[in-house]
């Protein structure tokens, strides 16, 4: 691989002057691979000609290993894949393998799933920006996203005692009922948000120098999208509105109204760095919506839960394939199952997957504080992309 | 009998430790000067020491959290515990590094700083040496603190230490243009480059601070302050020491006690700018109320020093806050600012000061025709 990178040579020198090439390693440890992400760097001097992403640092046999396991053990499996937003994971599979199944959710138990993947949504993008604007070299907007982070995990920890890897969203409905006024401290925490919101916008989003650094940086637009798959906040900054939740609804999500965010064009082109920034902000001040409207129409009363729940669950011979809107982009679950309570075989579609292969074709020609700050603005997790 | 400074210095020294006569004569000389060479040494590490805790705490404040609170009361003694920790770890040089560019590195980069403090006046009478070309020694002095940070990056034998390098080395010598516009004006406004006359030149009601000498003074000021956050190295003027890029820049590969030489070094150097500022636009000593600036004696004395180190750490303030609050600029932008906006804003603000001399010699805008200045 790394001689491949290395035997192009596509530098320009002058005949007395003897350019060379630097071939850079930003190793699978560094401060802003977002993950054990390796990336192989031929630069010259400050431009990058060509990158190439190295993954599997994180690979850990997700697949296989879920083979070994039943269907709800699994669950526990599918947490670690992107392991910022693990509700959605744990969706995604919950809703392939009830595919197979088959069978009734509970009213209450969806309405709980829509709650904890927005707020976990809300999670995720935060991780986003935070760590985005620590890329640009803003500190402080880290610590912001990260206090408000933290109310998110103190409300998903009171849930189902987890504060990062859930194991929560099963199929067949949810793991726990809710516990006692949870939903007060779900509307405090959508208000605080909705001023934090504000706070982090003028300290990172609408600063001069962020939009300098990341305004015209990185542009993809949605023929290259489209071409390397890639979806999400990536996608919509382009321009085109795809939003699984409204084009394949899935759940409840058909009853809430809430808006496609795509990229504004306020500062910088479509599908620059900016507007991907832009769309996640937008995105959080969507979920904030979509929750505020369960929590209006929360069912009051409903069975428990946890009773309802399949303990073994025994799919007929066949495959499922689902899609849910993760918060990086279209995750896909395909089970195929033999008729036993383990999977014959699960394959997961990760969106970072997707959306990292597209990094070469953004950073040719760049500098390479770009390139940092593109693969930073792609948003993506090692997790699911190594699986 | 003429006698040469370091002459009289030696003799001094001798005056005030008498013990020293003991020993050879030949030696007496190189001891008072190595003697001298402690006293900004350590006030460095001092401004060092308080300057860490400052940016530690400061830092905490602005990200919502307390920072340092154990070691100490309120963790004052957090700084002298890392001091003690770096002291105590093992010195580790990469294999394939240029050992003596290696260790001589930190050396530059420190030597740097405690030339620049030898021009910094505290005083009418308590400077180093009062230099009759002070700015030009300054200007001059800085660029020393260059040379060892490529020695850093070049000796570290790792090719993201060579880009912190590479980039720190662009971005320094292209600012002192603008550092030395913005001098050069306020020599104008003082008529001599001695650091104690500029201070002088600004003795009287605030309103005298060459600040407010002229309608444009401000632009040559808030160039400076520009200008000497980028040769400091501190954001948004970071990229050699780009964290979430190049961990740690030109000093990744160093450890223990010459990266904290390093630290010292870039403290020392922010006292310093803190202090040019104060000294060059804001009245340096002076408090700017005259009763205050008459006091003689010790008292006098240490009330001036208190006051320039007040406003040096003002700013080393303001320069944290910019730290912690601006994301980095990226280095054909950093460039932009340089050339296209300081130097261009710089020689016109230069012209139009130059003019006004020409019309107003030595007063203020704001004091015309009642407050003359001290020329």
């Amino acid at each position: 691989m790394t001689e491949a990178i290395a035997r192009e040579s596509s530098v320009h020198s002058a005949p007395d002057i003897r350019t060379e090439e630097l071939l850079l390693n930003m190793g699978p440890q560094h401060p802003s691979t977002h993950g054990v992400l390796r990336v192989i760097v031929r630069t010259d001097g400050e431009m990058v000609l060509d990158c190439e992403p190295v993954v599997g640092y994180l690979h850990r046999c997700f697949e296989k290993c879920a083979e070994s396991g039943t269907y709800v053990q699994a669950v526990c499996y599918t947490d670690r894949l992107d392991y910022l937003m693990a509700m959605g994971n744990n969706l995604g599979y919950a809703l392939a393998v009830e595919k197979l199944a088959g069978g009734e959710i509970p009213e209450m138990a969806e309405f709980i799933r829509v709650l904890v993947t927005e707020l976990n949504r809300i999670g995720s993008h935060l991780i986003a920006l935070g760590t985005f604007g620590l890329d640009t070299g803003a500190i402080t907007p880290f610590f912001y996203s990260f206090r408000d982070r933290e109310m998110v995990l103190d409300i998903l920890e009171e849930i189902c005692g987890q504060r990062l890897n859930y194991n929560y969203i099963r199929p067949g409905g949810v793991a726990y009922d809710l516990p006692e006024g949870i939903l007060k401290k779900v509307e405090k925490f959508l208000d605080h948000m909705e001023k934090s919101l504000v706070e982090i916008n003028d300290l990172l989003t609408y600063n001069g120098i962020f939009i300098h650094r990341t305004a015209n940086v990185g542009i993809l637009d949605v023929e290259t999208a489209i071409r390397y798959g890639v979806t999400g906040p990536n996608l919509r900054s382009t321009g085109l509105k795809r939003d699984l939740r409204k084009l394949r609804p899935y759940g409840i999500y058909d009853r809430f109204e809430f808006n496609i965010c795509t990229g504004t064009g306020e500062y910088g082109t479509l599908g620059d760095c900016w507007n991907r920034h832009i769309v996640r902000m937008q995105e959080i001040t969507e979920s904030i919506k979509i929750l505020r409207q369960v929590l209006g129409s929360f069912p009051t009363e409903g069975e428990h839960i946890a009773k309802a729940m399949a303990r073994k669950v025994r799919p007929a011979v066949g495959a499922a394939y689902t899609a849910v809107e993760n918060s990086k982009g279209e995750l896909g679950f395909y089970v195929a199952s033999d008729g036993s309570d383990k999977a014959w075989r699960i394959k997961c579609r990760a969106p970072s997957f997707h959306n990292i292969s597209v990094l070469p074709a953004l950073c040719k020609n760049t500098m390479l504080a770009d390139m940092v700050i593109v693969l930073g603005s792609l948003d993506i997790v090692l997790g699911e992309i190594d699986r | 009998m003429p006698e040469s400074t370091t002459e009289i210095l030696a003799y001094r020294i001798l005056e005030l430790l008498p013990f020293l006569t003991a020993l050879p004569e030949a030696l007496h000389l190189p001891l008072a000067i190595a003697l001298t060479g402690l006293v900004p040494i350590t006030i460095i590490s001092l401004i060092g020491l308080v300057g860490v805790y400052m940016e530690r705490k400061i830092s905490a404040f602005i990200q919502v959290r307390l920072g340092p609170m154990e070691v100490g009361p309120y963790g004052i003694l957090q700084t002298l515990a890392d001091g003690i920790k770096l002291i105590g770890k093992e010195d580790i040089i990469p294999r394939g590094a240029d050992r003596p560019l290696f260790i001589l590195a930190p050396i530059f980069a420190f030597v740097g700083v405690v030339l620049l403090f030898v021009a910094i006046p505290f005083d009418r009478n308590f400077i180093v040496v009062d230099l009759n070309v002070g700015i030009f020694y300054l200007a001059a002095v800085a660029s020393i603190e260059v040379v060892g940070v490529i020695m850093a990056g070049w000796a570290s034998n790792n090719k993201w230490s060579l880009l912190g390098a590479m980039r720190e080395a662009a971005q320094v010598v292209a600012y002192e243009i603008p550092l030395g516009i913005c001098l050069i004006t306020v020599v104008l406004l003082a008529g001599s480059f001695s650091m104690v006359e500029i201070v002088e030149g600004q003795k009287g009601l605030f309103l005298n601070w060459f600040l407010f000498r002229n309608p444009v003074m401000w632009v040559p000021f808030i160039a400076f302050m520009v200008a000497s956050l980028a040769e400091l190295k501190r954001a948004p003027f970071d990229l050699p020491e780009a964290e979430s890029e190049l961990v740690s820049g030109f000093h990744t590969e160093y450890t223990g006690m010459r990266f904290s030489i390093f630290f010292i070094a870039e403290y020392g150097a922010m006292f310093i700018s803190g202090a040019l500022i104060s000294v060059l636009f804001l009245g340096g000593y002076y408090t700017g109320i005259p009763f205050l600036d008459d006091i003689g004696g010790a008292i006098g004395l240490l009330l001036r020093t208190g006051t320039l180190f007040g406003k040096a750490f003002f700013f080393i303030f303001v320069q944290m806050w910019l730290r912690w609050t601006l994301p980095r600029v990226r280095l054909d932008q950093m460039f932009y600012i340089c050339y296209k906006v300081l130097v261009p804003f710089g020689f016109v603000a230069l012209l139009i000061t130059a003019f006004w001399e020409l019309v107003f010699p030595g007063q203020g805008f704001m004091s015309l025709g009642w407050a003359p200045g001290s020329q």
